[in-house]
């Protein structure tokens, strides 16, 4: 049996565990999603920089896409209130014309890049996400400091939001849909479809 | 990723008289125009959003948005290119440097009318360094002597002040905008020194409208990747840079709000750790 000192102490010991725990969980995450962007820097600057043709460099883009940025996360955040409207089979169209036109607007986005450097400057905690500060160089213009929420930290850290300059990609595209469908009476089909109609024309 | 269409305070400088004229046709503009519906009362997330967005005028903002793209396709966007095509990078970043520089006056009103002694320190020394060894302004030695450059404006101290953005306001020829940030823009414009200089003079006129031109055409070149890229990639331009620009803005005001370094003089114990930039200094750990 435990006497009175060591239960105070095994007491003590499961506080400061437990308040210490999530701090040193952090701090993981922290170092974690910090070498996280910077792995995944390197390799969009790779692609960026790299010699491909338009076509390969928009399946590499894929690639890494698939694997360090949450599509379906940022896609149902971009839907907002209308993801739960939304029917079973609407949802499952929805992501796949959302992950399309992700990577077409990285894609041409990024075409326009030569000479890219991501630099990792510091991170910080936000809630469960951790940010990280990048400065990325462009050739002829004044260096932009670019932010990348990263969530699940600890775990599997993967890109939810970029921000830059105080805008938020993922707010902006939320709010961009928001503004069609208030002008298409809700109509997520027609989101869909024209989701579709600007990735067609973007390829 | 869309770059954001960043504005400078050198961008904004046109002349009072046409200032006045322009938000007098607005106003009358949109009294004509009418007003956004709002959704059913019944639909509170609908009501909501509404709410949120903050653009009752919305169909008038959108004809106004409408001509300016028309007269921005026809005029400007054209001699933005052309002016990137003719003249080397160099120099088109020597012009925004020189304009920006001109700016410095009014920023540095601002800054010391938002309380923010450091950034009003920086604005300062960057005034004084790139006159002289920046050669009138046309090179930004400051920013690497340590003084980085930020933006401040009326409207940021009126926010400072308490004043709320109010509903979204998409202006002819200046875009978009705001009550608070358009009276901020009046305001900065009656505050500037180089604008009193030899009033009503035909040379100081035409130094104003140079001023402008060149200005509105040197902020165009440089927006014209991004604006570019949103046109191509929003399904509504409009709703887009309607976003774009009041996160933009409450950046900004972030930005201003969050510096709070001290001016301490350096001999003063502990005075480095406190008069560090921001993300550089000391903060204890979060819980």
């Amino acid at each position: 049996m435990l006497n009175r000192r060591d239960s105070f102490a095994a007491a003590a010991a499961l506080v400061l565990g437990a308040t210490a725990m999530p701090r040193f969980a952090q701090a993981q995450g922290v170092e974690k999603a910090t070498a996280f962007v910077q792995q995944t820097g390197d390799k969009l600057t790779a692609i960026v920089n790299g010699n491909l043709g338009a076509v390969e460099k928009r399946r590499a883009l894929t690639q890494v896409m698939e694997v360090t940025v949450d599509s379906d996360g940022i896609a149902r955040f971009c839907l907002g209130r209308f993801w739960r409207g939304a029917s079973a089979d609407q949802q499952k169209r929805y992501l796949a014309a959302f992950h399309e036109v992700l990577v077409t607007n990285i894609a041409s986005k990024l075409g326009e890049y030569r000479g890219v450097r991501v630099s990792v400057q510091r991170a910080r905690m936000q809630e469960d996400d951790v940010i990280v500060t990048t400065t990325v160089e462009r050739p002829n213009n004044p260096p932009t400091a670019v932010e990348w929420v990263i969530g699940q930290p600890g775990a599997a850290p993967r890109i939810v939001d970029v921000q830059a300059e105080g805008t938020s990609l993922r707010l902006t595209q939320r709010q961009d849909y928001a503004a069609y469908l208030s002008r298409n009476n809700n109509d997520v089909d027609a989101l869909i479809a024209a989701m579709k109609a600007q990735t067609a024309a973007g390829k | 990723m869309p770059a954001t269409p960043r504005r400078r305070a050198t961008s904004k400088t046109i002349p009072p008289g046409g200032a006045i004229a322009l938000l007098t046709a607005v106003s009358l503009c949109a009294a004509l125009a009418g007003c956004a519906t709002p959704p059913p009362a019944n639909d509170p997330e609908a009501v909501a959003d509404f709410r949120q967005t903050n653009d009752p005028l919305e169909p008038a903002n959108r004809v106004f948005y409408q001509i300016n793209n028309g007269l921005d396709t026809v005029i400007l966007k054209p001699v933005a290119q052309a002016y990137r095509y003719v003249v080397p990078a160099r120099v088109r970043t020597g012009v925004l440097n020189l304009l920006d520089n001109l700016g410095a006056p009014v920023r540095l009103t601002n800054d010391a009318l938002q309380g923010k002694p450091k950034r009003a320190g920086d604005t300062a020394m960057r005034f004084v360094i790139n006159s002289t060894i920046g050669l009138g302004g046309v090179f930004d030695v400051a920013a690497d002597l340590g003084y980085p450059p930020h933006d401040s404006d009326f409207a940021l101290t009126l926010a400072n002040w308490g004043v709320p953005e109010g509903p979204f306001l998409f202006l002819p020829i200046l875009g978009p905008s705001g009550p608070r940030d358009a009276a901020g823009f009046g305001v900065d414009i009656a505050l500037d020194p180089f604008g009193w200089v030899g009033r009503g003079t035909r040379a100081a006129t035409a130094a104003t409208w140079t001023r402008t031109g060149v200005g509105a055409v040197s902020e165009r070149e440089r927006l014209l990747d991004p604006v570019e890229q949103i046109k191509k990639t929003a399904l509504d331009p409009y709703a887009t840079f309607r976003s774009l620009y009041r996160q933009n803005r409450t950046g900004k005001l972030d930005t201003m709000r969050a510096d709070t370094r001290a001016t301490i003089p350096v001999w003063w114990p502990g005075a480095n750790a406190a008069n560090a930039p921001d993300g550089q200094r000391q903060t204890p750990p979060a819980k």
